[in-house]
């Protein structure tokens, strides 16, 4: 079989792993794939790249892809999203002396208590004419919305009282240094590198915020996919069969070492084993601290783009950006995710394929079995922070509830 | 006309300002993260080039969408005819940004410019890291040439041509042979 090849846009985070470990695995090369990789330092450039075709495809925030979809902010370019490439793995980490008043160094709190303890803070700045600057990636990303969400449920009105800020993720431990902001919301290694230089301690796990969160989604243009149909479904194959070996303990040193490369995330090799082990340490010379939520790739089919994660995300657009909802423009955010694709990729492998395309987000307390088109799916909680569920079906309504 | 090129390569910078001298109108060059924000609303330029490596593209694409909210609104172009115009800037690794209202007429001979500057920077990279590459295959070759007067006692002009003739007997190339007779000088304890 003829050796296919698949150029690969992505960011130096972690949650870039399943495309490169599928290809240095030789997972992809059993499928007839070669992949290569184009490594670049800003979202802007992944994506410009991803739409003027240096690359087939490309680790993309979702929020991104649906954005861009959508065209807000820029002439709408069509984006699918076939794959979820993990949910959450990011952490809120703040100013050490901030967190010091907020929680307990070392301890991952309890959201609405830190929440509580966060708005005092909030408040006793604005009292001295301040407000609190809080970093992150990107406005379309889910690290701005699990922030915002966060937040705004713990009675913090975000650009009100707090001021939210982009900052590059290689930058956030300068920035934090440098007294530029006064926490983050960020990924991995990003956290890890302000705790290691004692400038920052990490207070909450965004898993913390929404059990079961999208995160990264492989993102490609639409005829793009149409036209590598059959590549496409080959690489959802080969990153499955990576996320089952990534996520036994028995490869995270490899693992680790593979991704600390130059040519991936260039990181230093222990701080992204943390991660990827779900063993964050949170506060500077602290143990490890395993939460085994962090990072989640692969198990309870979290790589399957369900339509109501999509459609989360776009209810978080229309919040923040104060958009007007239109049922013509849900629709068409909820259809960048493309379970179809996932399905058929997956069906002549017997791996596990929901019934469904969508579900209550956040309504799963307690293991639960749910209808499957093939496998055992069992879920275990998937909640958000404050006992929310959000129907896809009736976006305005859970609007309506949030204000 | 105000065009601010934002370019963490200074060399690239200047070779970009150079280009655009003939453009009437005032460049500003800005090369470093610190401040970039405040730079630029002291500028308030009429046209952003920066090139894509450079991390600092998202807070700059925050600060535009904030400010299209305010009085001078920024976009990556101004509207999709200027496609081809994109895609010519984005293979050169430049990205462009337009104040809203800016006549397309005046833009397109800039940015043709722009590209064609950056494309001349990484012609001329690219020479750099050919020539660089022969100086290392030189040394190269000369480490190789000393080992092999060393270990067996001949002149120099001897030991090139004994690499030359096992590289026509075996159809590789000189440097081929030479890094292989450092790299087993290296394995057997030389150094």
């Amino acid at each position: 079989m003829a050796t296919r090849e698949l150029i690969i846009g992505f960011l130096p985070l972690v949650d870039a792993c399943l495309p490169i470990l599928a290809q240095e695995h030789g997972f992809a090369e059993e499928e007839g794939l070669h992949l290569t990789f184009l490594r670049d330092v800003s979202w802007a450039t992944v994506l410009d790249r991803l739409l003027y075709g240096h690359s087939d495809a490309a680790h993309m925030l979702a929020p991104l892809a649906i954005a861009t979809t959508m065209g807000v902010g820029r002439p709408a370019h069509s984006l699918v999203a076939p794959f979820v490439l993990g949910l959450n793995g990011n952490a809120i980490t703040l100013r050490k002396d901030l967190a010091a008043r907020v929680c307990q160094p070392g301890v991952l709190g309890e959201p609405r208590a830190v929440g509580a303890a966060m708005k005092a803070e909030v408040e006793s700045a604005l009292a001295a004419g301040r407000r609190l600057r809080l970093g992150v990636v990107h406005r379309y990303s889910s690290h701005n919305y699990k922030l915002r969400y966060w937040l705004a449920a713990c009675g913090i009105r975000p650009d009100e009282q707090v001021e939210i800020v982009t900052v590059a993720p290689p930058f956030v431990a300068d920035a934090m240094a440098g007294g530029e902001i006064d926490g983050a919301c960020v990924g991995e290694p990003w956290n890890s590198l302000c705790v290691e230089r004692d400038v920052g301690t990490i207070v909450l796990a965004t898993a913390q915020i929404w059990r079961r969160g999208v995160e990264k989604v492989l993102a490609m243009r639409e005829h793009r996919l149409d036209a590598r149909r059959e590549d496409v479904e080959a690489l959802i194959r080969a990153m499955r069969r990576a996320g089952r070996h990534f996520v036994d303990p028995a490869n995270s040193q490899t693992n680790a070492a593979i991704l600390a490369r130059p040519e991936y995330v260039g990181g230093p090799e222990d701080l992204i084993l943390r991660a990827i082990s779900d063993q964050p340490v949170l506060v500077h010379d602290g143990p490890p601290v395993p939460f085994p939520d962090f990072m989640f790739q692969y198990s309870e089919a979290a790589n399957f783009p369900w339509n109501s994660q999509a459609a989360w995300l776009y209810s978080q657009m229309v919040r923040w950006d104060q958009l007007a909802y239109s049922d013509e423009q849900a629709q068409r955010a909820t259809a960048v995710f493309r379970p179809d694709v996932y399905r058929s990729a997956l069906k002549s492998t017997g791996d596990d394929l929901p019934a469904a395309n969508s579900k209550v987000e956040g309504s799963v307390t307690q293991l639960t079995q749910v209808g499957a088109q093939q496998g055992t799916i069992t879920l275990s909680e998937n909640r958000f922070f404050d006992g929310r569920t959000f129907d896809p079906v009736d976006i305005p309504g859970y609007l309506a509830a949030l204000d | 006309m105000k065009i601010a090129i934002i370019d963490e390569n200074r060399a690239r910078a200047s070779i970009i300002e150079e280009g655009l001298a003939g453009i009437e109108g005032e460049i500003h060059l800005i090369s470093g993260r610190e401040g970039l924000l405040a730079r630029i609303e002291q500028i308030a330029p009429d046209i952003v080039l920066m090139d894509l490596g450079n991390p600092s593209r998202d807070v700059l694409e925050e600060y535009f969408t904030v400010s299209r909210v305010l009085a001078r609104p920024i976009a990556m172009f101004v509207d999709e005819s200027d496609d081809d115009a994109i895609a010519a800037s984005i293979d050169a690794g430049v990205s462009a940004y337009v104040v809203d209202g800016l006549a397309a007429g005046r833009i397109r001979p800039l940015l043709d410019l722009a590209v064609k500057r950056f494309n001349a920077f990484a012609r001329l990279q690219a020479d750099l890291a050919e020539a660089k590459g022969k100086l290392a295959e030189r040394e190269t070759i000369d480490r190789a040439k000393r080992i092999l007067m060393d270990s067996k006692r001949i002149s120099e002009p001897e030991a090139y041509a004994e690499l030359r003739k096992k590289a026509m007997s075996s159809s590789r190339r000189i440097i081929d042979i030479a890094e292989a007779v450092v790299t087993a000088h290296g394995l057997m304890g030389g150094n």
